[in-house]
């Protein structure tokens, strides 16, 4: 098999037809989105091209320190996005156990992904180690978000039955238990989902690229099933550190709840 | 049982002294808004005093372990905490969160017949009414057999022949058990008529405490 058909300027640009279609669309109904959509399109445009040359620079110039430095710059961007991402009010102690969760959690995974799984030499190889991060960073991401919203929503929500608890006798392990296992399966479940429709209603990116440049399937997929599993971990583990440290963000040490109003 | 000095909570409770009876049925009576629930749950350390001592047998809040404190001396807050789960599950929630020895359903029939609560124990506790929610906390406390019952308001949502039944089967469990009941309630009537010693607040200080 040959690689990949390379695009040519013309090529590219005949892509562009299906943002005007969209843009025809909008502007005939009356729909008043043509601003956000030119402006997504450029975006996506530069920020992808933008991408391509450093990722051509950074493989060309291979160098720990600028792998370091790009995984580095993703965790500090996902984190922010979590930040921005959930509606709830933060407190302080919980944003650093957020932080904390999404460190530990994504780089034990995507050392041990790296190193013991696929077995990349040097360790810092960019062309694996960023695309690879990139993934478990993201999806870990995502799951988070979904978990720091349900744990701080469950714990305004339900914060009756959590004193409640506390009355009875509970510790605040107890209390907070069941909100706890909410947030935490909300997390994990948009992963699980995704597992059960794989390979039958989509093809997932990472696969559909690699085919398309002209691996076998069988190595695609090989890659594929791998980088499924480091996800899930890396997502479990993520979400399993925060709701295990985020809920005593919500109690002082004298065992009483710390909620307002 | 309680000795409090000069405990100050936010703008809310201002209290110079006050003692608080071991073995006694005590009511808490005032307005609402008055600080009666607050003083409940500076005893149950839900919340700690701004300043002040409030001392649990000689030994002062602050130096007993809030968990173990609570298992102690149970609240029973106004509305009723309903967990997912049948009326069984209810009952038997609060010995799992304390840590104690489950009973068998005997007792929970008992416990149940205390309460006036004519129900399965298998029945969603959801889907009981108001009243019946509030008797269900109740017994759940009870079955806890705790050395100190505090409630706010356990009868706030019975009708005034159920709320005589079963303070008065309240009254009669902690006198033969050698509980100290600590209870807020609306009612002067109930006060009156149950209580060893009544204390009441208004605008978050000890107005009189007086005993019946």
């Amino acid at each position: 098999m040959d690689g990949v058909i390379n695009l040519q300027l013309w090529q590219m640009a005949a892509a562009y037809i299906f943002v005007l279609i969209l843009l025809f669309i909008v502007r005939a109904r009356g729909i008043s989105r043509e601003k956000e959509i030119i402006v997504s399109s450029l975006r996506m445009t530069l920020q992808l091209i933008l991408t391509g040359y450093i990722l051509v620079y950074l493989f060309n110039n291979i160098n720990p320190l600028y792998t370091i430095i790009v995984i580095a710059i993703m965790e500090v961007f996902a984190i922010y996005n979590i930040f921005k991402r959930v509606k709830s009010k933060l407190s302080k102690s919980l944003k650093r156990i957020i932080a904390i969760s999404m460190l530990c959690g994504t780089l034990s995974s995507l050392i041990y992904f790296l190193l013991v799984v696929i077995n990349i030499s040097p360790w810092y190889d960019p062309r694996y180690f960023i695309p690879i991060a990139g993934m478990l960073i993201g999806n870990s991401m995502t799951g988070i978000s979904l978990g720091v919203t349900r744990l701080v929503d469950g714990m305004h929500s339900q914060k009756h039955l959590v004193e409640a608890a506390l009355m009875l006798g509970a510790t605040p392990k107890m209390a907070a238990k069941e909100i706890v296992d909410n947030s935490f399966d909300s997390a994990i479940l948009p992963t699980i989902n995704s597992m059960v429709g794989m390979g039958i209603v989509f093809l997932p990116g990472m696969m559909t690229g690699q085919i398309l440049s002209g691996t076998s399937p069988v190595t695609a997929i090989e890659y594929q099933i791998a980088i499924m599993l480091g996800i899930l971990g890396s997502v479990a583990l993520t979400v399993i550190l925060f709701v295990q440290l985020g809920y005593k963000t919500f109690f002082n040490e004298e065992s009483q709840l710390m909620i307002d109003g | 049982m309680f000795t409090l000095k000069k405990v100050k909570y936010k703008d809310v409770l201002n209290i110079e002294a006050l003692t608080i009876k071991k073995h006694k049925v005590t009511c808490i009576v005032g307005q609402s808004g008055s600080g009666k629930t607050t003083l409940l749950r500076l005893l149950n350390k839900l919340i700690s005093c701004d300043s002040g001592k409030i001392t649990y047998k000689n030994q002062a809040l602050k130096e007993i372990d809030s968990v173990e404190l609570r298992r102690d001396l149970v609240m029973l807050p106004q509305a009723p905490a309903i967990f997912s789960g049948s009326i069984k599950d209810n009952l038997l929630i609060g010995l799992k969160f304390s840590e104690k020895p489950l009973v068998a359903d005997e007792k929970l029939l008992e416990v149940l017949k205390l309460v006036r609560l004519k129900k399965e124990l298998s029945e969603d506790a959801e889907k009981l009414s108001g009243g019946e929610k509030q008797r269900l906390a109740l017994g759940r406390v009870m079955l806890m057999e705790p050395e100190v019952l505090l409630l706010d308001e356990p009868s706030s949502a019975l009708d005034e022949d159920t709320e005589h039944m079963i303070i008065e089967a309240l009254v009669n469990y902690s006198k033969e058990n050698n509980k100290t009941l600590i209870m807020v309630t609306h009612s002067k009537k109930i006060a009156e008529q149950f209580s060893d010693e009544i204390i009441e607040i208004k605008d978050g200080r000890v107005l009189n405490q007086k005993e019946v």
